[in-house]
């Protein structure tokens, strides 16, 4: 199987920060969810990915070809969407399409115009008039029109009220109906990356806690809930990390060592976040 | 052909997929030789990952209800009512395997579960 993203012991040294051996897959055709705290390294590694920061060692290949080695026709084989509209405010998007249109080799002009008109977006207001909602949509329909195989996306739904988000996964649905395109969205609203999502990847303190399939992550993490004297006859290495309240004990388990007989539910990303990053600290 | 999918079930989706097709199969509402849908194109559909389409599919593959044809798509294998009936034995045998766990831990004896079910089975 081919991949469209391949990151190998990645690191990033900043003054405050530190990336350590970050190793990623996403194999061609399937969507990755990247999940973290603020501050857990997702945008630095996406800016290592797109070739915006240089890594201090490691590498990072997307669809085979090294980040710093990407020629300008091979950077057009990707799509980027950070949280920010990229566009000047006072152009339209059918001024947003003369200047693409001399940007990129492959522009589809015709793709990007029935797109812009099934978005609802009005050709005569110029961008600083959109809402959030509707600059995101630009700002994906723009990313999916110059001929994208994989398209990298940075919070890109964070501030979005459900019903956007919910459109902007039917287009990224729509993307990798092609099984030649992949996607890569880093994002907080983990209810979205639980419905789409192939691979999810978490991070915590510029390391990878774990990338896999969203079905090894649900069979892999469970939620335990017991009374206090349970939880303490259970071997301590069957436990990621606890939460304990005056009647019971809740506690992020590997799913599969603890036995029947005690009650464990489903653990959502948030859950995993949630105990990763918080009781992970105690 | 309807697949509906609960989250509060405890079964997992890809499982949920495939008790759905082979349900479908089985009624005779696909037939042999129907093309399913593209396993990208049901994940759209039902906003659910690639992987878990292809999970169901592959577990239909493997249980002979559906081929795969290289290039083509996924089709309805050839009826093997042979199959299918072991399929329906499991499915009631399983059902019965809890009815009776639940008669052993009420202390009903077979006798009496062996009436039940001849009452039930009539009544319906």
């Amino acid at each position: 199987m081919e991949n469209a993203i391949e990151i190998k012991g990645l690191c990033k040294n900043w003054p405050s920060f530190r990336l350590k051996n970050v190793d990623i897959t996403l194999p061609k055709g399937y969507i990755m969810g990247f999940i973290g705290a603020n501050g857990a390294g997702k945008s630095t590694t996406i800016s290592l990915l797109t070739g915006r920061a240089k890594a201090d060692g490691g590498s990072c290949k997307i669809d085979g070809v090294p980040a710093e080695a990407l020629s300008p026709r091979q950077k057009e084989d990707i799509g980027l969407v950070l949280d920010e509209c990229p566009f000047p405010e006072t152009l339209n998007y059918k001024e947003i399409d003369k200047f693409m249109k001399n940007i990129y080799s492959r522009w589809d002009s015709a793709k990007f115009l029935a797109d812009c008109t099934a978005f609802g977006l009005n050709p005569k207001q110029p961008v600083s008039k959109y809402s959030k909602g509707m600059k995101m949509k630009l700002s994906i329909a723009a990313a999916t029109c110059h001929g994208a195989k994989t398209l990298i996306l940075d919070e890109a739904t964070s501030g979005l009220d459900p019903v956007i988000r919910d459109e902007i996964l039917d287009m990224l649905l729509d993307f990798v109906q092609d099984e030649e395109n992949s996607v890569f969205m880093s994002s907080h609203i983990t209810s979205d990356l639980e419905k789409v999502c192939d691979y999810i990847t978490f991070i915590n303190n510029g390391r990878i806690v774990f990338s896999m399939t969203k079905d090894e992550v649900d069979t892999t993490y469970g939620m335990l809930r017991c009374s206090a004297e349970e939880f303490e006859k259970i071997d301590k290495s069957r436990i990621v990390h606890s939460r304990k309240n005056a009647y019971s004990v809740d506690a992020l388990v590997y799913k599969n060592k603890i036995g029947p007989g005690h009650i464990v539910d489903k653990a959502s990303l948030e859950d995993i976040m949630l105990y990763y990053v918080k009781e992970g600290k105690h | 052909m309807n697949i509906i999918i609960s989250n509060s079930s405890p079964l997992p989706i890809y499982t949920q997929i495939e008790n759905r097709i082979k349900e479908t199969i089985m009624s005779g509402r696909l037939a042999e030789g129907d093309m399913l849908p593209s396993m990208r194109a049901l994940a759209k559909e039902l906003h659910i990952s690639i992987i878990t389409t292809k999970r169901a599919y592959e577990e239909l593959e493997k249980g002979g209800f559906i081929v795969t044809v290289a290039g083509k798509g996924c089709f309805v294998a050839a009826k093997n009512t042979q199959l299918m009936r072991e399929s329906y034995l499991r499915q009631v045998e399983d059902s019965l395997r809890q009815a009776v766990a639940g008669a052993r831990l009420r202390n009903i004896g077979p006798e009496e579960l062996k009436e039940m079910i001849e009452i039930i089975y009539k009544g319906e």
